[in-house]
C-alpha cells in the first residue's frame, strides 16, 4: 500500500537523530545553509508528530542548529512540550533547549511555571536538578514571584545535590524578583554552615555576588565569613570570602585590620597561587581602606609588593599579568613603594605579550616624576614606532597623553618639549585619536600662555606640511590635529611670524578634501588671520600689500562656498561678502583693520566641562514651575511635541532681532546692566571677555615669566623631542648650580610656582627641578558658587540596585514570599513563620561555638554581649585578638562608633582615644613578634593608655546605665537574646507523618483564618492522595471546593517522598471569634513502599486560639491613652506566679504567640496592643515582679478578654 | 559571574556556546566570532587573560582561555571571579570530559554537544560555580547516565557503539587523532584545589 511506503519513509527521516545531522553538515560543506533548511523543515515536521521520542529527538537538533546561529524561538512551544515529557532523557533536552533559546522576551514561558514546579517537587533528584538548571538560564520575574517559595523549600531538601543548586539558584531569583531577599535571607544565611562543602560554597558565592554589589548591608555577616575563612580548607570557598572581604573593607576599616593578620598568614603559609594572589589583593584593599600613614602597615605594604614582584618575575606570563594588575592597585595609594620597582615594570613593557605590556602601561601612569617624564615618554616613543598593530600603538598614543597631561600637567617642566612629542604623534598613520591630540594641543595653548609663540610656529608648520592633508583621504583621524592647529594659527596669529604663509596654506584647494567641521575651522581662523595680517600691514602704511591679501581672500574662498558641508558654506559665504566689502572700502582708501579685527577681539578662556551643570539654581526660582499659565488642554498645541515647541520659539527670537534698532539695544543693554547689578544672584565674575582683556586685572596677578633663552624657541625643520631631552639635561645641571650660589632667592621663586599650580604632593627630587618656562596655568572657569557635588555618575537603572536592601532590620509582616494559593485561599501565608524554625537551629549553632569562646574570654562584659550571636559586628570588630595588654579592650557600640568616623585622627578628647588604642592592641601583636626589644618603651605608654581607658570606661558604664532607664518602644529590644519561638504547634504525628500548623488572620478578611500546615513524611515510603477532612462546627466551617460536600475532604495539592516535608493551606471561615474552638479532623493518605501500599490515617484536634484572631497592630503611646480614656473597654486581669524568664524576654513571647506590640515600656512595666480581625481592641498592661507577672486587659469585648488572658496566662505559666 | 562559555576550534567553528545573559542568536554569532579572532592571534605562550571583547559585557569583564590541540576554551567572566579560579575550572571542564568520554578528542565534543552541556551544568549553573570536585561530577553524570539508560530499555540507539564507529571513522580520514585533554596533563597550573 502506498500509505505504508509513505510511513516508512518518514520512519526512515525520523532515524535522523543529532550525530547524523552533524555527519550530514559535515558532508555538505558547499551547500550547508541549503542543506541546514532542509534539515529545519524535516524537523518540523517530526514536531507536528505525536511521538514525544520524534519530538525530543528534533529540540535536540534544534539545541545543535541554534549553536550555529540558527534562530529557534518559533519552537518554543515544542521545547516546552519534551520539558513536561514524563522520562527523564527527553526532559533534560527540553530543557536544554530552553536554557539556550529562551529569555525574558519568550511570549510561552508563562505556561512553564507549573511544569517546572511539578518538577521542582519531583520526587527525583535529578528531574528536579535539570528544572533547577534549566530554570537558572531563563527565569523572568514572574518565574521568580511564583516558584520563589517552592525553591526555598527546596535548600532545605535533603539531598545536597539539590541543596546547592536550589542555594545557588536563589541569587537569580533575588535578581529577578528582589523582595524574595529579605524573607529567603536567613535561610541562605543558614546554608553558609551546611555541613556539605558544595552547598556551603554555593551559599558563600551567592552572598558574595550580591555582597559585592551592595556590600553595607553585608557587614553584619563579617563574623560569620571571618569563622569561615579561618576555618575552612577548601580553596574555592577561601577565594570567594576573600574576594568578598576585599569588597567590605572600603567600608569599615576595622574590619581591615582585624583581617591583616590571618591573610598575612595565609599568604605565608598557602602553596595554591590563585589563594596567595587573592589574599595580596584583600590585604591591598584593607591597606587602601586604611589611612595610608599608618606606619605600621609599612610591613604588609612590602610583603605584598615583595609577593608580587615574585609573580611578576615568574616565568608564567599568568601570573606576570596578575601580578602587575595587583601592582597597579597599590600604587594608587602607595606609590613609592612601587615606584621601587620601576626597572621591573619598564622590562615588562618590552614583553612579547600585549596583555603584560598594557598593564606594565598602566603602571607607568604612577611611576612618572618630573625627573624622569621625558626619559619614560622617550621610551614609549620609540614603542609607538615599533608596534605593529593599531590597538596597541593607540593605546601606547593614550597612555602618553595621560601621563603628561596627569594633573593639571603636574610633570612637565618644559612644554615646548611636551608640544614637540604631540607633534611627533602626529605622524602615526591610521590612529583613531587624532582628537585626542588636537585636544591636547588646545588645551596647552590656551591654558599655557608662555608657549603660545612656540606653539603657534609648530602649528603653522603643520598646516604647511602635507602629509596631514593627503592622509585625510584614508579616512584617518590623524587630520583632526589640523583643527587644533588652525584654530591656534588663527587665535594666536599675532605670534605667527610668517602669517602670510600660513594664510596660503590654509586656503589652498586641498583643504576642502578635509572634514566639514575641520574647514568650518579653517575658514573661521582664516578671517582671524586675516584681520591681523591687515592691521600689520596697515600699521606699516602697505596698502597694497593688503589689497593684495585681499585679493587673495576673494579668490580663494568662493571654493569653500561651494562645500557640500552647510556649517563650511555658511561661514564661507558669509565672509566672502565681508572680504568683498573690505576691498570695497579698500579701494577708498579707508583704513579698515581695527574694524575687522574687532571682530575677534577679547580672549577665550577655557571653561571646565561642568561649569553648566554646577551653576546653582537661585533660590526662589523653581524651574519646573509654570512662567506663564500652563496653555488650556486644548487640542493641537497639547499634541505638538516639547521640544519642537522650544526650537520654534528659539528660532522665532533669532529672527525678531535683528528688526530691534541701535538705540533701543542700547537702551535695553542699560537696563540688564542695572538689574544685573542689583541681582544678588548673577554671576558677577565673568565679565565680557573684551573687558577683561583691557582691565586685566586677572591677567595681572598672574606673573607671565620670561622664558628661559637656553632652550631655542624654533626648532628648524620638524621638532625632535629628543633634543629637549638633552637640553633639560643640561638645564638641570646649570640649575643645581646655580641654585648653590642663590638658594634664596629661588625659594622665592619656588613658592610662586607652587602657589600658580594645582601641586599634589611632588617627591622631594622634584622639588629640585624648577619648570624650564615659569608657566601659568590658567586655570579652567567655573560658576561662582558652584555646587561641589558630583553625583552624576549613578545609574538608574542598575539591576542590582534593586537588591541594595536592609537585611538585618526584622522581618515586617507584610514581607512574604507568594505561594501558590491553594483554591480559594486569598490570604496569603507568610513564609517567615514558616522560618521560624529554620530560625531557631540557627541561633542554636552560634551559641554552641560561642561556647568554646567562652571559656577563653571570661570578661563579664563580653559574656553579656557575646550572646548576641555574634550579630553585634561592632563588638567583633573590636574585639581585639588575644590581648597584648592585661586590660581588657574595652569596647561598645557607641565607642565603635567613633572608631568608624576617626580612623586615622591622631586626635584629642578622651572619647577619641579609644580607636587608637585599638590601633595599637593590633601593633603590639604584630610588633611583639617582630620585635622585642622595644617592648620597654611601649610598657610605659601602656601605663599611660590604661589610665586613659579607666576614665572612658566608667564613662561608658554610666551610659549603659542611662540607657537601661530609658523607655524602650519595641518589645524586640537589644538586650538580651530572645529564645527560639515557633508559632507551628504539633497538631498530631504518627510513624508517617508529623503535622504542625499555625493559624494566620488577615485584616481583609473579618471571619477567615488560613491554617497552614507542614506535612513532614517521617516514614521510609512515599506518602500520596492525602486528603484532610474535619468535622465543621456551627461557628467554623473549612472552605471546600465548590460542589462538595461537608462530609468531603479537601485533597493536599502535593506528594511526599520519604524525608521531604512540605505546607499545605486551608482556609476556615469563622462567625464568632470571642471563644476559643476545637475542631476534630482527620488525615487520610496512602503510604506505598516497596512491599505495597496501605490506607493510612491520623486523626488531629485542631484548636483555634483566640490570640490567632488578633493581628499585631502597632499603636502610638498617644493613640493608646484616648482608648483607654474613652470608657468603652471592660476590664479583666490576671496574675501569674512563679515565672522566671526576663522581662524581655516575657515581652517578646507575649508578642510572638499572642500577636501585641509593645506600645510603651517603662522599667518592668509594658503598655501592649492588638486588634482582632474583626476590629476588637485589646490593650494590656504588663507588670512584673519579684516572681510573678500581672496582666491587666482591657477589651471591647467581655468575652474575647477572658478568653485571651486565660491563653495569656498558659503562656505565662511556662515561663 | 560567568557572562559566557564558549568552545570552537582552530578555525573558529563553535563546538559549544553557553550563554548566561540573554542575546539574539546574530549577537551570540558575532561575539564567537569577536572572541575567536582575539584569541586566536595570540601566540601560544602568552598569559591567558584578554580584556577588551567590546561586545560581551564591558571594561569588568575579562576572556579567560585556554587552548588545548584543536580546541579552545574560553570563559568570560567580570571581576568577582579568580581568574587563576577559572583556568583551573577549565582544566577541571576538561578532565571531566576526559573522563566522561574516555580519551576525548574534538569528535567527542563535535558529536556530543548535548552531552558535553550536561557535563557543563553540573559544574557552572546560572553563570556561577556549582561544582568544582571532578570526581563529584562524575559521579552524577553517571547516575543520570544510569538514569537514562534504565528508560531506554528496549530502545535501539546503543549510542556508544555508535560513539567510537564516529571516532574511527574519522581517525580514517585523518589518519591521526588529537586528544587534546592529554594535553592538559601537562600544563603547568597555578592550582587552587591543594
Amino acid at each position: 500500500m502506498a500509505l505504508k511506503m509513505v510511513k516508512g519513509s518518514i520512519d526512515r527521516m525520523f532515524d535522523k537523530n543529532l550525530q547524523d545531522l552533524v555527519r550530514g553538515i559535515r558532508n555538505h560543506k558547499e551547500d550547508e545553509a541549503k542543506y541546514i533548511s532542509q534539515c529545519i523543515d524535516e524537523i518540523k515536521q517530526e514536531l507536528k508528530q505525536d511521538n514525544i521520542a520524534v519530538k525530543a529527538n528534533a529540540v535536540c537538533k534544534l539545541t545543535y542548529l541554534q549553536m550555529l546561529g540558527y534562530d529557534i524561538s518559533w519552537a518554543a512551544f515544542n521545547i516546552i512540550e519534551v520539558m513536561s515529557a514524563s522520562k527523564f532523557t527527553f526532559k533534560r533536552i527540553g530543557y536544554l533547549a530552553a536554557s539556550q533559546c529562551f529569555h525574558e522576551g519568550t511570549d510561552v514561558i508563562m505556561l512553564t511555571t507549573n511544569q517546572i514546579r511539578k518538577d521542582l517537587s519531583s520526587p527525583s533528584q535529578y528531574d528536579t536538578g535539570v528544572a533547577l538548571t534549566g530554570l537558572s538560564c531563563f527565569v523572568t520575574p514572574d518565574l521568580a514571584r511564583d516558584l520563589a517559595n517552592d525553591i526555598m523549600t527546596l535548600m532545605s531538601h535533603t539531598k545536597p545535590y539539590i541543596r546547592k543548586k536550589a542555594v545557588l539558584i536563589m541569587y537569580k531569583v533575588f535578581l529577578k524578583y528582589p523582595e524574595s531577599l529579605r524573607p529567603a535571607f536567613p535561610r541562605l544565611k543558614e546554608k553558609l554552615e551546611d555541613p556539605d562543602p558544595g552547598v556551603q560554597s554555593a551559599a558563600v558565592n551567592v552572598i558574595c555576588e550580591l555582597a559585592r554589589r551592595n556590600p553595607k548591608n553585608y557587614l553584619s555577616l563579617a563574623p560569620l565569613f571571618f569563622k569561615l575563612m579561618t576555618s575552612s580548607t577548601n580553596n574555592w570557598v577561601l577565594i570567594k570570602i576573600i574576594k568578598l572581604f576585599g569588597a567590605l573593607t572600603p567600608l569599615e576599616p576595622r574590619l581591615g585590620k582585624k583581617l591583616i593578620e590571618p591573610l598575612t598568614n595565609l599568604i605565608h603559609s598557602t602553596s595554591a597561587m590563585s589563594l596567595l594572589y587573592e589574599c595580596v589583593n584583600t590585604v591591598i584593599a584593607v591597606l587602601i581602606s586604611l589611612s595610608s600613614g599608618m606606619p605600621n602597615h609599612s610591613a604588609s605594604i612590602q610583603l605584598c609588593v615583595q609577593k608580587l614582584r615574585i609573580l611578576i618575575e615568574d616565568s608564567d606570563q599568568n601570573l606576570k599579568y596578575l601580578g602587575l594588575l595587583a601592582m597597579s592597585k597599590i600604587l594608587k595609594t602607595h606609590p613609592k613603594s612601587v615606584q621601587s620597582h620601576k626597572d621591573l615594570i619598564l622590562q615588562c613593557l618590552d614583553d612579547k605579550d600585549e596583555s603584560i605590556r598594557l598593564r606594565a602601561l598602566d603602571l607607568l601612569y604612577g611611576m612618572v616624576s618630573k625627573k624622569n617624564l621625558m626619559e619614560i615618554v622617550k621610551k614609549l616613543m620609540t614603542h609607538v614606532d615599533k608596534a605593529e598593530g593599531t590597538t596597541y600603538r593607540d593605546e601606547l598614543l593614550t597612555k602618553i597623553i595621560d601621563i603628561c597631561s596627569q594633573s593639571n600637567y603636574q610633570y612637565i617642566t618644559n612644554f615646548e618639549w611636551y608640544i614637540s612629542i604631540l607633534v611627533e604623534l602626529t605622524r602615526l598613520e591610521g590612529t583613531r585619536h587624532g582628537h585626542l591630540i588636537a585636544a591636547q594641543m588646545l588645551d596647552v595653548a590656551i591654558r599655557v600662555k608662555a608657549i603660545r609663540r612656540f606653539a603657534v610656529s609648530q602649528m603653522s608648520s603643520l598646516l604647511d606640511s602635507a602629509h596631514l592633508v593627503t592622509s585625510s583621504t584614508q579616512r584617518n583621524g590623524i587630520c583632526e590635529v589640523l583643527y587644533a592647529a588652525a584654530w591656534i594659527c588663527g587665535e594666536f596669529s599675532e605670534h605667527l611670524q610668517e602669517p602670510h604663509q600660513t594664510l596660503e596654506a590654509m586656503l589652498r584647494p586641498k583643504v576642502t578634501t578635509l572634514p566639514g567641521h575641520i574647514q568650518a575651522v579653517y575658514v573661521q581662523n582664516v578671517v582671524k588671520l586675516y584681520a591681523s595680517i591687515l592691521q600689520q600691514q596697515e600699521q606699516a602704511a602697505e596698502a597694497e600689500a593688503a589689497q593684495e591679501v585681499t585679493q587673495l581672500m576673494v579668490e580663494r574662498l568662493p571654493q569653500f562656498v561651494q562645500s557640500a558641508d552647510l556649517e563650511v558654506q555658511e561661514r564661507a559665504s558669509c565672509i566672502l561678502q565681508l572680504v568683498k566689502h573690505v576691498q570695497k572700502l579698500q579701494a577708498k582708501g579707508v583704513p579698515v583693520a581695527e574694524e575687522v579685527s574687532a571682530l575677534f577681539a577679547g580672549e577665550l578662556n577655557p571653561v571646565a566641562p561642568k561649569a553648566q551643570k554646577k551653576v546653582p539654581v537661585p533660590e526662589g526660582l523653581d524651574l519646573d514651575a509654570w512662567i506663564n499659565e500652563p496653555p488650556s488642554d486644548s487640542e493641537s498645541e497639547d499634541e505638538k511635541p516639547k521640544a519642537i515647541f522650544h526650537d520654534e520659539e528659539q528660532r522665532h527670537v533669532r529672527h525678531r532681532q535683528p528688526e530691534v534698532d541701535e538705540e533701543e539695544l542700547a537702551r535695553r543693554r542699560e537696563a540688564r546692566k542695572l538689574e544685573q547689578a542689583n541681582n544678588p544672584f548673577y554671576i558677577k565674575s565673568s565679565p565680557s571677555p573684551q573687558k577683561r582683556y583691557q582691565d586685566a586685572p586677572g591677567v595681572e596677578h598672574i606673573p607671565v615669566v620670561q622664558i628661559d633663552l637656553s632652550v631655542p624657541l624654533k626648532v628648524p625643520g620638524m621638532p625632535m623631542s629628543d633634543q629637549y631631552v638633552k637640553l633639560e639635561e643640561e638645564r638641570r645641571h646649570r640649575q643645581r648650580l646655580e641654585k648653590d650660589k642663590k638658594k634664596r632667592k629661588k625659594k622665592e621663586k619656588e613658592k610662586k610656582g607652587k602657589h600658580r599650580r594645582h601641586s599634589s604632593l611632588p617627591t622631594e627630587s622634584d622639588e629640585d627641578i624648577a619648570p624650564a618656562q615659569q608657566v601659568d596655568i590658567v586655570t579652567e572657569e567655573m560658576p561662582e558658587n558652584a555646587l561641589p557635588s558630583d553625583e552624576d555618575d549613578k545609574d538608574p537603572n542598575d539591576p542590582y540596585r534593586a537588591l541594595d536592601i536592609d537585611l538585618d532590620k526584622p522581618l515586617a509582616d507584610s514581607e512574604k514570599l507568594p505561594i501558590q494559593k491553594h483554591r480559594d485561599a486569598e490570604t496569603s501565608k507568610s513564609p517567615e513563620k514558616e522560618d521560624v524554625p529554620v530560625a531557631e537551629k540557627k541561633s542554636k549553632k552560634p551559641k554552641k561555638k560561642e561556647k568554646k569562646h567562652k571559656e577563653k574570654e571570661r570578661d563579664k562584659e563580653k559574656k553579656k554581649e557575646k550572646e548576641k550571636k555574634g550579630e553585634d559586628l561592632d563588638f567583633w570588630l573590636s574585639t581585639t585578638p588575644p590581648p597584648a595588654t592585661t586590660v581588657p579592650a574595652p569596647s561598645t557600640e557607641e565607642i565603635g562608633v567613633h572608631a568608624v568616623t576617626t580612623p586615622k585622627d591622631e586626635c584629642e578628647g578622651s572619647k577619641r582615644e579609644e580607636p587608637e588604642d585599638e590601633d595599637d592592641d593590633v601593633e603590639h601583636d604584630q610588633e611583639r613578634k617582630s620585635s622585642r626589644h622595644k617592648k620597654k618603651k611601649h610598657k610605659k605608654e601602656k601605663e599611660e593608655r590604661s589610665k586613659d581607658k579607666k576614665k572612658t570606661k566608667k564613662k561608658q558604664s554610666e551610659r549603659e546605665e542611662a540607657t537601661a532607664v530609658e523607655p524602650v518602644e519595641n518589645g524586640a529590644a537589644e538586650e538580651e537574646p530572645i529564645p527560639p519561638m515557633s508559632s507551628y504547634c504539633l497538631l498530631a504525628e504518627n510513624s508517617y507523618i508529623k503535622m504542625t500548623y499555625d493559624i494566620q488572620a488577615s485584616l481583609q478578611k473579618d471571619s477567615q483564618v488560613t491554617v497552614s500546615i507542614i506535612l513532614e513524611n517521617q516514614s521510609s515510603s512515599f506518602l500520596k492522595n492525602m486528603e484532610l477532612n474535619v468535622l465543621d462546627s456551627l461557628n467554623t466551617k473549612m472552605a471546600r471546593p465548590e460542589g462538595s460536600s461537608v462530609h468531603d475532604g479537601v485533597p493536599v495539592p502535593f506528594q511526599l517522598p520519604p524525608g521531604v516535608s512540605n505546607e499545605a493551606q486551608f482556609v476556615f471561615t469563622i462567625q464568632s471569634i470571642v471563644m476559643a474552638q476545637k475542631l476534630k479532623g482527620t488525615l487520610s493518605f496512602i503510604a506505598k513502599d516497596d512491599n505495597g501500599a496501605t490506607h493510612e490515617k491520623l486523626d488531629f484536634r485542631l484548636l483555634f486560639s483566640c490570640s490567632s484572631y488578633l493581628i499585631t497592630t502597632p499603636c502610638y503611646s498617644d493613640a493608646f491613652a484616648k482608648l483607654l480614656e474613652s470608657g468603652d473597654l471592660c476590664m479583666n486581669s490576671i496574675k501569674v506566679d512563679g515565672t522566671s524568664m526576663s522581662f524581655h524576654n516575657l515581652l517578646a513571647k507575649i508578642c510572638f504567640h499572642h500577636h501585641f506590640s509593645v506600645v510603651e515600656r517603662v522599667d518592668s512595666c509594658a503598655s501592649m496592643y492588638s486588634r482582632s480581625i474583626q476590629g476588637h481592641h485589646v490593650c494590656l498592661l504588663v507588670k512584673k515582679g519579684e516572681n510573678s507577672v500581672s496582666v491587666d486587659g482591657k477589651c471591647s469585648d467581655a468575652t474575647l478578654l477572658s478568653s485571651l488572658l486565660e491563653e495569656m496566662k498558659a503562656t505565662l505559666a511556662q515561663c | 559571574m560567568i557572562k559566557a562559555i564558549l568552545i570552537f576550534n582552530n578555525h573558529g567553528k563553535p563546538r559549544l556556546s553557553k550563554f548566561y545573559q540573554p542575546y539574539s542568536e546574530d549577537t551570540q554569532q558575532q561575539i564567537i566570532r569577536e572572541t575567536f579572532h582575539l584569541v586566536s592571534k595570540r601566540d601560544e605562550n602568552v598569559c591567558n587573560f584578554l580584556e577588551g571583547g567590546l561586545l560581551i559585557g564591558g571594561s569588568d569583564n575579562k576572556l579567560i582561555y585556554r587552548h588545548y590541540a584543536t580546541l579552545y576554551f574560553v570563559f568570560c567572566v567580570d571581576s568577582s571571579e579568580s581568574e587563576l579560579g577559572i583556568l583551573d575550572l577549565i582544566q577541571v571542564f576538561v578532565e571531566t570530559l576526559d573522563k566522561c568520554f574516555e580519551n576525548v578528542c574534538e569528535l567527542d565534543l563535535i558529536f556530543h554537544v548535548d552531552k558535553v552541556h550536561n557535563i557543563l551544568a553540573e559544574m557552572v549553573m546560572g553563570g556561577m560555580v556549582l561544582e568544582t570536585n571532578m570526581n563529584e561530577i562524575v559521579t552524577q553524570i553517571d547516575a543520570q547516565n544510569k538514569l537514562e539508560k534504565s528508560e531506554d530499555q528496549g530502545g535501539t540507539d546503543g549510542s556508544t557503539g555508535r560513539w567510537l564507529s564516529l571516532r574511527s571513522e574519522h581517525e580514517e580520514r585523518l589518519g591521526v587523532r588529537r586528544h587534546f585533554a592529554a594535553l592538559c596533563f601537562k600544563a603547568k597550573l597555578p592550582c587552587v584545589s591543594p
